[in-house]
């Protein structure tokens, strides 16, 4: 199936990735060829299997003991925040 | 000495021959002069090298340390290191220092290396020729100008061209594998869950494992042994015991049942590669194993499947990168908005934007049944096709990539054909299976010798088998031993 | 046109765990921003998320407590969106197979009218940070400490027909999370929150209307008057030949009223995908039995008992089981004092709780212990004061914290039982009041409470009052 400019401007945004002008027909064209080549697995013939989402099946999760094992480390992480006042991330206004 | 295996190296650092301050000052002599020309680092760690260099030579002096005190290393920089410049080889990251060790780091730091840099690589992994690289692309020391494949470029251009002895890996698709095919290594991606994931960077959550880039099985043995194991930072780790790889490196290779993947032989195989493999496999049966033909008939499901799975899960583990916490932010972002849409836009390079709107596609509402969920029951149907031929045979064999090194740029303009590269090795991660690939002859192209790998698969845990069976390959030959032209 | 209410609930409760649902960070409410925000916390690159087993023991309670079913095999999944209090760019949830599907719960009305309200599921998930408007030239701060707090997202049918059934409800939940101890209730600090489904359609029709959902309204007495107002809104929107929008709407509690949140508006498509970080959580029988074995009697259950066992009715049953800690109290005051269930209630229901209201303290804040309430009660019991004296010593025990006995004896409070005192006091009061006196025995049968009047005045309300209504009948009489 091919992709059209708006399907993949929505794509983009739903990603927040900003596309210029002169890149967009070139993630048109490669996008659908992409969609076009994995298309392929609708012809798999799946009736009845259970989908696969971890590699080893019997694998269950473990639990954690409820236990406090962190100290404050602030500083030493926000010394690669790009903007921070008063130990606050800072961004754009957010608008609720 | 830089010639010398991780084996002999470490023996050597025992027995007093060479420090390792002596040996690290070599390395990183290497890496000044030949270094650049490969461009296989993003970042030396001179200072750190030469402390670690120091505290394994005081360590060495009172007899203490073990197996690979002293011996240096490379880390390829998806895997964070505390304190020290941690990029993936992207703008994104470009000025990003983790403020911890990955598991895998810290478990070689333990074993005593000396750490001499991050290599370059495929932004985020995502790529099979190192050319995706914020940092350029990395050149095969077999012939400059070619790839060295991906994602692991810089791990294996720098460890074929002896400026570091050994280096980590990651394999998503082949990131291990097919680069150390394309530059004559031995390169090991062991069972999902084996070793930990914790400060690897993800790419694709359910398929990346981290492993070894080595010049000879019994290097990767030692190595991989040093990083395996539980861990309780990661919730996929798997609490097993870890053999000693090298002490079982001695399994004969009579009554080895070898399966021979017969999709894997068709159309797409160089027949000069195929002839190479053709050949292995005529040694293997010559000291006793028995060879049978298996047939997969999923596999050929394999690429597309990866490329939804993979994407989908890119598309979710790099939405962090926003610009916020840590890695590049846009100048003046006028709204919320702006912030996250050129930050995002200009921190990613071309095939990492591909492939989160590829993955953000496939998750898609009104998309996810027919693509994501039909590619998760792809992905059962080729685990089990591994599953079944497991009941026959050891191992599987096939060649690990279709073609020898190509050119740089020959398929960076065509997703697709790039994509088709890893079609050999995309099976082995779908399904959790370990896989290794080893030097087995050369191909010449332009009048260069490159090398040909092929690749053997084993059942879940079964990374002692494949590295003796390659350990057995490599005592009856001697492509492994073959150094690139200017390196030796 | 007659309208009918529908509503459905989705409350978060913060699972009262000490360290975050997939980190060792703490839970503390009110630290300094970020300081409680780890790595994984953060979504630093390259970290990964280990689950609380006491966050999953904690759903199992309040499953068992729900008679809901408990999923075997449930799956962590992502929900993809952007924003700033959301570190990873998604939240860890589960979204196919929560963890507690299909219970129940019975609400009482004020009426005394029994439903039955339908829950849906229950699933884990990890709280976002919050984002700080103050103004920071004109940016938002943003501060992580809770991201990654356990919530157990308890969501209901629509089955409620009103604001009054929804509070009900909500009551009901908030009662049994703190009953179970997996949720402070507190609403103040988010740890107790409630999104509210409202939709009206004409009575008779089957299907249920467009529904708005109104986001986090942070008290009992919001939630039913931003439901009050958004089923006005919507009716009035329909009467008017309008149409309601499927939106999530924020209520303005200045205001009164809520409003489309436009941070909101655009349709997210949220692209849920199972978490490739965690593995599937499995729950076995031995990990139900274990918690089934330690869960504590549940209002419902207690409130039965207190009909049963203390004869009490099931209003005040249902008031002093409100609470695990009031019940508790109330309990500690019926055990000291030997019983009398009646008078207990009474007290506890009454000055007890009227004090702890104007102060606004909680139960567990009262400046009188439990012990030292029994103690006031065990002296009305032996008649060593009465009713009403007791008020007396009780504010006098509230405000300085000493014991009755102590009250009484420094006050000289002690009740007058001796009938030759109150015969002479009675004597005293009809010598002075010969009027009176002649009007009560010409037939004025009213005037008798003056007279118990003035004798209480003469006795500083100490003449027990039996026995002065038995003397003074007699003397009265002649």
């Amino acid at each position: 199936m091919s992709l059209t400019r708006t399907q993949v401007e929505g794509i983009a945004h739903l990603a927040r990735l900003e596309i210029t002008e002169a890149q967009m027909p070139v993630y048109v064209e490669s996008l659908s060829r992409i969609i076009e080549f994995v298309e392929q697995l609708a012809a798999a013939d799946t009736a009845g299997v259970e989908p696969m989402a971890h590699p080893l099946a019997d694998q269950v999760q473990r639990l954690r003991p409820d236990a406090v094992s962190e100290t404050d480390q602030r500083e030493k992480f926000q010394q690669n925040a790009p903007s921070v006042a008063a130990g606050l991330y800072l961004v754009p206004k957010v608008i609720e | 000495m830089h010639t010398l295996t991780v084996s002999e190296l470490a023996a050597g650092l025992r027995a007093r021959k060479f420090s390792s301050l002596d040996l690290t000052l070599h390395f990183l002599g290497r890496i000044e002069r030949l270094g650049p020309e490969l461009n296989a680092f993003v970042t030396v760690t001179a200072d750190r090298a030469l402390t670690d260099a120091r505290a394994a030579d005081e360590a060495l002096a009172k007899g203490e340390g073990g197996p690979l005190t002293g011996v240096p290393v490379a880390h390829k920089d998806i895997f964070c290191t505390d304190g020290i410049r941690t990029t993936c080889s992207s703008k994104m990251l470009s000025s990003f220092v983790a403020p911890y060790d990955a598991t895998v780091v810290s478990r070689w730091r333990a074993a005593g290396t000396v750490l001499l840099g991050k290599t370059n690589m495929d932004e985020f992994a995502m790529g099979s020729s190192n050319e995706t690289s914020f940092f350029g692309p990395v050149r095969n020391p077999w012939d400059h100008k070619r790839v060295p494949g991906g994602s692991s470029g810089g791990s294996a251009a720098a460890v074929a061209a002896c400026i570091a002895p050994a280096a980590t890996g990651t394999d998503t698709g082949g990131s291990i594998r097919q680069p150390a095919a394309l530059t004559n290594l031995t390169g090991i991606k062991p069972t999902y869950g084996r070793v930990s994931r914790y400060g690897m960077i993800a790419f694709a959550s359910s398929l990346d494992q981290a492993g070894v880039l080595a010049r000879s099985a019994e290097d990767a043995a030692l190595l991989l042994e040093a990083m395996s194991g539980f861990d309780p930072n990661d919730s996929t780790s798997v609490d097993r015991p870890v053999p000693n790889y090298a002490a079982e490196l001695n399994q004969p290779l009579k009554g080895l049942r070898v399966g021979i993947i017969r999709e894997f032989f068709g159309e797409g195989l160089d027949p000069a590669v195929e002839k190479c493999v053709r050949a292995a496999i005529g040694l293997l049966q010559q000291e006793g194993a028995v060879i049978k033909d298996v047939s997969l008939p999923s596999l050929p499901l394999s690429v597309p499947t990866y490329y939804v799975v993979a994407p989908a899960e890119c598309s979710s583990n790099l939405s962090r990168f926003d610009g916020v916490r840590f890695g590049h932010r846009c100048e003046q972002p006028k709204d919320l908005l702006d912030l996250y849409q050129r930050s995002r836009g200009e921190g990613f390079g071309a095939e990492v934007k591909r492939r989160i709107m590829t993955g953000t596609y496939v998750l898609s509402a009104g998309y996810y049944d027919a693509y994501y969920l039909q590619a998760q029951k792809c992905r059962a149907l080729i685990a089990s096709d591994f599953a079944r031929a497991f009941n026959d045979v050891d191992v599987v064999l096939s060649p690990t990539a279709p073609t020898a090194a190509f050119e740089l740029g020959a398929k960076t303009s065509d997703p697709i054909a790039m994509y088709l590269n890893d079609i050999y090795s995309i099976a082995a991660n779908l399904a959790g299976l370990p896989g290794i690939s080893i030097p087995c002859g050369f191909v010449n192209e332009g009048g260069k010798d490159l090398p040909v790998g092929l690749q053997l698969v084993g059942p879940h845990f079964g990374e002692s088998r494949l590295l003796s069976v390659s350990h057995q390959y490599q005592r009856h030959t001697d492509w492994h031993k073959r150094i690139a032209p200017g390196y030796a | 046109m007659n309208w009918e209410t529908v509503i459905g609930l989705e409350i978060h409760a913060q699972l009262a765990t000490r360290s975050k649902i997939f980190s060792g960070s703490a839970t503390a409410y009110g630290a300094e921003p970020n300081t409680q925000a780890n790595l994984v916390d953060l979504g630093y690159p390259g970290v990964l998320p280990v689950l609380n087993g006491e966050a999953v023991r904690m759903a199992i309670r309040f499953a068992v407590a729900t008679g809901s079913k408990i999923s075997r095999r449930s799956i962590f999944a992502r929900k993809n969106y952007f924003y700033p209090d959301l570190p990873k760019g998604y939240q860890i949830s589960q979204y196919e197979r929560p963890v507690v599907e299909n219970g129940s719960l019975e609400i009482v009305l004020e009426d005394g009218t029994r439903k039955t309200i339908g829950i849906t599921r229950a699933h884990l998930e990890e709280d976002a940070g919050k984002s700080l408007h103050e103004d920071f030239h004109g940016l938002s701060g943003i501060d992580l400490n809770r991201a990654g707090t356990p919530l157990l997202e308890i969501v209901s049918e629509p089955d409620m027909r009103s604001a009054k059934e929804a509070i009900a409800y909500l009551k009901k939940i908030h009662t049994l999370v703190r009953y179970l101890e997996i949720c402070d209730g507190n609403m103040q600090e988010g740890s107790f929150r409630c999104d509210a489904n409202v939709s009206v359609r004409p009575v008779g029709q089957a299907e249920f209307g467009t529904r708005a959902e109104i986001k986090n309204v942070n008290s009992f007495r919001f939630v039913e008057r931003a439901i009050n107002y958004e089923v006005e809104r919507q009716i009035e929107l329909l009467e008017g030949g309008g149409k309601v929008k499927q939106e999530t709407r924020l209520y303005d509690a200045d205001k009164g009223e809520t409003r489309s949140m436009r941070s909101k508006e655009e349709a997210n498509d949220y692209r849920y995908f199972p978490d490739p970080d965690l593995l599937p959580l499995v729950i076995d029988e031995a990990t139900i039995e274990q918690v089934r074995a330690t869960m504590p009697e549940l209002p419902d259950e207690k409130a039965a008992r207190f009909v049963r066992d203390h004869g009490l009715s099931e209003y005040d049953a249902g008031v002093l089981t409100s609470s695990r800690e009031l019940a508790g109290y109330y309990e500690t005051v019926v055990r000291k004092l030997g019983g009398h269930a009646k008078l207990a209630a009474n007290w506890v229901m009454g000055d007890l709780s009227g004090a702890l209201n104007k102060d606004a303290l909680d139960i567990g804040q009262s400046r009188v212990s439990a012990d030292a309430f029994a103690g006031l009660l065990a002296r009305i019991q032996d008649n060593t004061i009465s009713g009403k004296i007791a008020k007396e010593v009780f504010e006098a025990m509230w405000s300085d914290g000493k014991g009755a006995d102590e009250i009484i004896e420094a006050k000289g409070l002690r009740q007058i039982t001796d009938t030759s005192a109150i015969e002479s006091a009675i004597d005293d009061v009809m010598a002075k009041n010969p009027g009176q006196l002649a009007d009560y025995r010409s037939g004025k049968d009213k005037l008798f409470g003056f007279f118990v009047g003035q004798v209480m005045k003469a006795t500083g309300g100490k003449a027990n009052p039996a026995q002065l209504n038995d003397l003074l009948k007699r003397k009265l009489a002649g």
